[in-house]
């Protein structure tokens, strides 16, 4: 007997429900640059430049208590946030707080963390600092820069390889339901306002990696059947190639979201939203591979002359016209 | 029909077996790393029973290379500084002025009198009485000009020479700033790696980043405020000529003069000539000591050049004040007493005996070249360190169990094997990540369990082909052969595409999202690797012993 979580053979219609899917990615596209325009990343100091402090004490945190102490110190715009999760132990008790970039300082300065972590021992004698991390303004412009320039970096790279290894409609497909999944990806971190660091980006970039492997395992099975069925339909083709390896995408999915739950739920509060960046996108990245790339490739139409001998490994430059 | 030739599976196998070899030490990590210790510090200091005794508790044959844990797993300290290289221009043009003052004046009677006029501190103006003599003066500089040092700035030379109105202006040349930041890098980073090796802290990183900067990372520092001091922003020490004494810090100071405080006078200052006699960059030596009257003191000895000038100056200022100064502080200022001419002299001042230690560790390891800002800081506690080991540990054996069971569920017998290869995997990047002696950062831990997660898609790939192909019924051999046949190209495909994305993370990530970029690489490397060959091998010694009539997968 064996776990089955999609039937043996399927032989449903993806493209049936092609509006309402393709009407729902795009509103939540723009949804979710809307939300960007108007609500904004909650960018972490990677970003703004700044410094955070997490600290750890016996006592319960009194968030209060925290902010009273530091607002002598004038540092401008102050967060403190209890940290809360599952794997802290009974006399754990920890807090997150991020002081904006000190106007006028280039660089980081020693005297304001002494200064921050004078007032709170004052607060809670028992406090100890488990990290302090300080980003100066320059750093963060840069590392801001670098981050755009990674991901387009990462979009173009694939949008040559496939179009290398296919065609240029698979290509703009593929690119297609990249661009969607990362956009819908800053869209849940403006709408939740998680912390947006620079490990976001990674999470960012390893969903534009998994969602193409994804794609290109749909669009390979589209090449092959497209040589095979020459007569049919295209909808048809598509159709049947989704179906096909529907099984595996599921599966596929299925171990890593296995994987990357763990990891959320045990691997403690540091990298949690890091993975949830990864667990949102295994699963936008999943959609988006049969009801985006699928779609996009299904409108512009392929050329069908396939067979040609000397065009068997499918490399051939994407000088075809459709 | 499935036949693997007895040379590959030989290759195959002794792969696995190099890897999880390589891996191994990992499992004994306290133990290893004990003997790694031991046996550096052997080579480096002599043996002593206590070390022998560590360094014998693994045995030498075995291989030692451990993944080395990143700072947010052990805890440690992490700078990012920029050294100010535009300082290192103006003190060249402050040494090349007396120089280029002696070459005028040689040709007084052309260019007539000369005088320095203050602007940007990477260049040097000076203004000539006759502006018709300017094609001579701007001659006679450009003779004081000295090739560039460097592979790519070789044949030019250092100084460029320009005239303006009646004003000369003198400049470093591109080539030579160029050479002149390399350089400055380049001792920066052996300097550091000299201060914080004498620290005795294991695993130093220091490494330069981009063309000013540099990211050092050492393990188990307490504070980042701890490394910065360590490293001690600049341990300037010069010698200057005292023009006199004053209470007044803030008096105004002549041109080409400066003031500093007396490090132990309260309220003291000294006017001094801002060129120094000489630098601490001739010292060759340095040690504590004690004077004559028995309290802690500092020792010192130039190279023959810097001894030269030692020699020369004291001889012409008998009686003359003379000012140490380090870090913009005089230390003293004694009254020449006699000649001096070997080149060695001893440092007094309020020291304790700590102090002169220290003193002297930071004058034989060598200035900066330049002072250095620092733009980025982490200090990562030891307890949180340990709280993210232990929680990436949990998680990754609960994904890799999780996965395990549901690989075995959906695939039977064929699961059990693309389980086998999953945990051959598993080794393989601990193996690696060894062998290259990455850093394994948390995120490098969640790159980890992603890949268990998608280590298996090649084998679901190749197990859904299989079931595809067993529809058609060619038997099941036939039906094994075909699947791994037709789904290597999308294997392939689809794993050369998160290999380029890993690239680009590694190429412009940095510090722990590298560590991530490099985990996720070797991952997508050993995956494709046991799902086409180890899983395949299983699979047809599987079969041969076998010879199953029919097959569920």
């Amino acid at each position: 007997m064996r776990l089955k979580l999609v039937p043996r053979e399927t032989t449903w219609d993806f493209f049936r429900i092609l509006r309402l899917t393709f009407g729902a990615s795009a509103a939540a596209v723009i949804g979710s640059i809307l939300l960007f325009l108007l609500v904004g990343l909650n960018f972490g100091i990677d970003f703004l430049g700044g410094t955070t402090i997490r600290t750890e004490s016996p006592a319960a945190v009194d968030v209060g208590a925290y902010r009273d102490a530091l607002t002598p110190l004038g540092l401008g715009d102050v967060t403190i946030t209890e940290v809360f999760d599952p794997t802290f132990g009974p006399d754990q008790n920890v807090a997150q707080v991020r002081i904006q970039a000190q106007p006028g300082q280039e660089s980081v300065a020693p005297e304001t963390i002494a200064a921050i972590e004078e007032a709170l021992r004052g607060v809670d004698p028992g406090i100890t600092f488990a990290s302090v991390e300080s980003v100066g303004p320059e750093v963060s412009g840069e590392l801001v820069r670098t981050a755009i320039l990674a991901v387009t970096l990462a979009i173009a790279a694939v949008l040559v390889y496939i179009w290398l290894r296919f065609e240029w409609q698979f290509s703009l497909g593929a690119v297609a339901a990249l661009v969607h999944d990362v956009v819908l990806t800053i869209g849940i971190f403006s709408l939740l306002q998680i912390r947006f660091d620079l490990a976001i980006i990674a999470a960012l970039l390893t969903i534009v990696g998994y969602s193409l492997n994804d794609t290109v395992v749909v669009f390979d099975r589209v090449r092959e059947n497209l040589r095979k069925y020459k007569q049919k339909d295209l909808r048809d083709v598509l159709n049947l190639s989704i179906n096909e390896t529907l099984s595996r995408t599921v599966m596929t999915s299925v171990t890593t979201l296995l994987a990357l739950v763990s990891l959320y739920v045990l691997g403690g509060d540091v990298i949690r939203g890091f993975v949830f960046a990864m667990i949102w996108g295994v699963i936008v990245g999943t959609y988006s591979s049969v009801f985006v790339a699928s779609a996009i490739l299904l409108w512009l139409g392929v050329k069908r002359d396939w067979s040609k001998p000397d065009q068997e490994a499918g490399t051939q430059f994407g000088g075809a016209q459709p | 029909m499935l036949h693997i030739p007895l040379i590959n599976r030989i290759v195959i196998w002794g792969l696995v077996v190099a890897g999880l070899a390589l891996a191994m030490p990992n499992l004994f990590y306290p133990r290893v790393e004990r003997h790694n210790d031991a046996v550096a510090a052997i080579e480096a200091q002599g043996a002593t029973p206590e070390r022998e005794a560590d360094s014998g508790a693994w045995p030498s044959f075995l291989p030692s290379g451990l993944v080395n844990l990143g700072l947010d797993l052990r805890g440690g300290a992490y700078l990012l500084a920029e050294v100010q290289v535009e300082d290192v221009f103006a003190e060249r043009m402050e040494a090349l002025w007396p120089d280029v003052r002696d070459a005028l004046r040689e040709v007084r009677g052309e260019v007539g009198a000369i005088r320095r006029i203050d602007g940007a501190p990477d260049v040097l103006r000076v203004r000539i009485e006759n502006e018709g003599a300017m094609a001579v003066a701007m001659q006679t500089v450009r003779e004081l000009a000295r090739p560039v040092v460097s592979l790519t700035g070789a044949g030019r030379s250092d100084i460029e020479v320009a005239g303006d109105g009646d004003e000369l202006v003198i400049r470093l040349s591109e080539a030579e700033r160029q050479a002149t930041v390399d350089r400055t890098i380049q001792q920066s980073l052996e300097i550091i790696r000299n201060r914080v090796d004498e620290s005795g802290t294991r695993e130093p990183s220091i490494q330069r980043q981009g063309e000013r900067r540099i990211v050092i990372q050492v393990p188990g520092i307490g504070s980042a405020d701890e490394l910065k001091e360590l490293i001690g922003t600049t341990a300037q020490l010069t010698f200057h000529p005292v023009l006199s004494r004053t209470s007044d810090a803030d008096a105004d100071a002549g041109p080409r003069e400066i003031i500093l405080p007396s490090m132990d006078e309260e309220g003291v200052s000294y006017v001094l000539e801002e060129r120094p006699v000489v630098t601490g960059e001739e010292l060759t030596d340095s040690q504590p000591t004690f004077d004559q009257n028995g309290s802690p003191a500092v020792n010192f000895r130039f190279n023959p050049s810097g001894a030269r000038k030692f020699g020369d100056y004291t001889l012409e200022n008998i009686g003359s004040p003379f000012a140490i100064v380090l870090d913009d502080e005089v230390i003293s200022a004694p009254v020449i007493q006699d000649h001096i001419p070997g080149g060695s002299g001893i440092i007094t001042g309020n020291f304790t005996v700590e102090e002169s230690t220290r003193l002297a560790v930071l004058l034989r390891a060598g200035a900066l070249p330049a002072e250095m800002t620092f733009l980025q800081e982490r200090t990562i506690g030891p307890e949180l360190g340990a709280d993210s080991i232990e929680a990436g540990q949990i998680a990754t054996i609960v994904a890799f169990a999780a996965v395990l069971v549901f690989m075995f569920l959906s695939y039977g017998l064929f699961g059990l094997f693309a389980n086998v290869a999953l945990i051959i995997n598993i080794g393989l990047i601990f193996g690696l990540l060894s062998l290259i002696g990455a850093t394994l950062t948390l995120p490098g831990i969640a790159g980890i369990v992603l890949t268990v997660g998608m280590a298996v898609d090649a084998n679901v790939l190749v197990f859904e082909r299989i079931r595809e192909e067993l529809k058609t019924a060619r038997g099941p051999a036939r039906a094994i052969e075909l699947g791994y046949e037709k789904a290597l190209s999308a294997i392939l495909d689809a794993n050369i595409t998160t290999f380029i994305t890993a690239a680009i993370l590694f190429t412009l990530g940095s510090g722990p999202v590298r560590g991530f970029a490099v985990t996720l690489g070797l991952g997508i490397l050993t995956s494709v690797f046991t799902a086409i060959f180890v899983t395949r091998l299983l699979l047809v010694m599987w079969f041969e012993r076998r010879r199953p009539k029919t097959i569920e997968v």
